[in-house]
């Protein structure tokens, strides 16, 4: 009876690696073309490259005119660096306020924060292009970022969820030894969120990492691209000639979310389960 | 002064950034944007008005946009149910007592948490091309694919694909939501001799439909606004014959390739309408379908 159970499970361990596994085949694939000499790309079959190769790699890295791609990942961490910080700092102090202090018209605010998650992007695109056009903010990382120091309404929810479960009496104790409010903030409510911080600095890094729509209409000199629209001129620009380096440097541009993921994946997993919104 | 207005003051001294947000990006903006639907604007020349000219031709002229919000349903009605349901089988199969459950939901996430990056869209072009990944698997089986990037009655599916691919995160929802289905009513179910299936349509799947719903409405309203992958595999076209043409990406290339900003956003207008329309239905028929085990709140 327990070797029935017992290959029943290895049976059901077997399916769910190996549907797992196939699920990732593109992706494995994706690695190991990278590392295969260009006539082996698509003519061996399998994973396990016979001859391997860095030629790629470097193709790719200097395979663009008047520009390395070092330029494009030193512009998208920059962009991502300042995001965080704007968004981690914006959100959690609109949530301490929704969470912590009262004052009129708290509610309405609230249920309007709420109802701009819903919204889509699309209404207000362009309208916003036309004010950083305006103010000469148009190919430059200003409406990349400055917007992010506006808190973000998500973040902002899942913040309030957490400070919710933080006791009370925490801060009326603060408040007693002569804490102010922004001492409160600071001091204690902000190193007892790390958690949902953390989470809002993970989903931020990988959503403005992966921002390419935003990208696309604010940033049009070359020198300024990000890592997805270097990738996308250079696909336009070796095409179907060169998928080796396509794919090099394909797989080094997802190599931060992949870092950031493993990294950050307990908060990863509690962030999606508890808010559901983002991914 | 009054320690009340006090309090009132570090309130809205903290939420003063995001109230610079909701006012110089949201309603702004918005009012902006309903005013511009009504003008041509091309960016360097001050909004004409011309009433609701932008409305009329979206419906009497635009063959292309007709096109459009064809190709975005046909992904839409497609991507989101597939994904719901694959993700909820996932979800299922992974909610047992299982070793090395972290590690295998690891796995299952990497799709969504690539899915949605340039790379990916540049691979997906390679996977569905006729001599790519996808065809090569159906070759085993004996089946002959068709060019599924350039073929217009396919090119949609590999979007598809692409969107359903992307699982993971609903189905990291549905095992949370899983979690909650008291095995007590498991227990009782054994009891009374119910099979795995009864238990699944009896009690799973009641307890799971407000998660479902959840899922349902988030992924109906991010599968509308879909762009990347449909600019990139189709190099911004929307082609072959406006078959990846979806909403957005059609919208971009009103506004920022033609500079038809005043169109761009009547078209916009009409994409929130639509979001409306379908986001309000599943709300109103949600009455009759999902079940909340502490009676709605």
């Amino acid at each position: 009876m327990k070797g029935i159970a017992s290959i029943k499970y290895m049976v059901l361990h077997a399916f769910i690696l190996g549907f797992g596994l196939m699920m990732l085949y593109p992706v494995l694939w994706l690695i190991s073309s990278s590392f295969k000499p260009t006539i082996l790309i698509f003519s061996e079959q399998g994973l396990w490259p016979s001859r391997t190769t860095l030629e790629h790699y470097w193709n790719g890295w200097f395979g663009l005119r008047n520009i390395e791609f070092s330029r494009f990942f030193i512009n998208s961490l920059i962009i991502c660096l300042i995001a965080i910080v704007g968004t981690v700092l914006s959100s959690s102090m609109a949530a301490f306020a929704f969470a912590r202090v009262d004052f009129p018209l708290k509610k309405l605010w609230f249920a309007i924060m709420l109802g701009t998650i819903m919204l889509p992007g699309h209404v207000t695109l362009i309208p916003q292009y036309i004010i950083f056009h305006q103010i000469g903010w148009v190919d430059t990382f200003l409406p990349l970022t400055v917007p992010k120091f506006v808190a973000e309404a998500f973040y902002v929810f899942l913040i309030v969820q957490f400070i919710r479960g933080i006791p009370k009496e925490l801060d009326e104790s603060a408040k007693i030894d002569g804490c102010g409010p922004v001492t409160l903030y600071w001091r204690i409510i902000m190193p007892l969120c790390a958690p949902a911080l953390i989470t809002t600095a993970i989903f931020t890094f990988m959503g403005t990492w992966d921002d390419f729509f935003s990208q696309l209409i604010y940033l049009s000199d070359i020198s300024k691209f990000t890592v997805p629209l270097g990738l996308r001129l250079f696909l336009d620009s070796s095409g179907d000639s060169n998928w080796g380096a396509v794919f090099a440097m394909s797989v080094l541009s997802i190599v931060p979310s992949l870092i950031v993921f493993f990294a950050g994946q307990k908060y990863f997993v509690d962030g999606i389960s508890t808010t559901g919104l983002k991914g | 002064m009054n320690q009340k207005y006090k309090t009132y003051l570090v309130g809205y001294g903290f939420l003063l950034p995001w109230l610079i947000g909701l006012f110089g990006l949201y309603l702004g903006p918005i009012v902006a944007s309903f005013y511009l639907s009504f003008t041509s604007y091309d960016l360097f020349n001050p909004p004409k008005w011309i009433g609701a000219d932008n409305y009329v031709n979206m419906f009497r002229d635009d063959y292309r946009l007709k096109d459009s919000i064809i190709v975005t349903f046909k992904y839409v009605f497609f991507s989101v149910p597939l994904r719901l349901a694959f993700a909820l089988f996932l979800a299922i199969l992974l909610n047992q007592k299982l070793r090395f459950l972290g590690m295998y939901r690891t796995i299952y996430y990497i799709p969504s948490l690539l899915g949605g990056s340039v790379a990916i869209s540049i691979l997906w072009k390679q996977v569905f091309d006729k001599t790519g990944l996808f065809n090569q698997g159906l070759s085993f089986l004996g089946i002959e694919g068709p060019s599924w990037i350039s073929d217009p009655a396919y090119a949609i599916f590999s979007l598809v694909g692409l969107s359903v691919w992307q699982f993971g995160a609903v189905m990291i929802i549905f095992l949370a939501g899983l979690k909650q289905v008291p095995t007590e009513l498991y227990e009782a179910a054994t009891v009374d001799g119910a099979g795995a299936i009864r238990k699944f349509i009896r009690i799973t799947l009641p307890l799971l439909t407000p998660v479902i719903f959840f899922n349902l409405v988030i992924t109906l309203i991010q599968s509308f606004q879909t762009f990347t992958k449909a600019f990139i595999i189709s190099n911004g076209s929307g082609g072959p014959i406006n078959s990846t043409l979806l909403y957005s990406l059609y919208l971009y290339i009103k506004g920022f390739s033609f500079l038809e900003m005043g169109y761009a956003s009547a078209m916009a207008w009409i994409l929130l309408f639509i979001i409306a329309i379908f986001t309000g239905l599943l709300f109103l028929t949600s009455r009759y379908w999902v079940y909340y085990s502490d009676g709605g709140r």
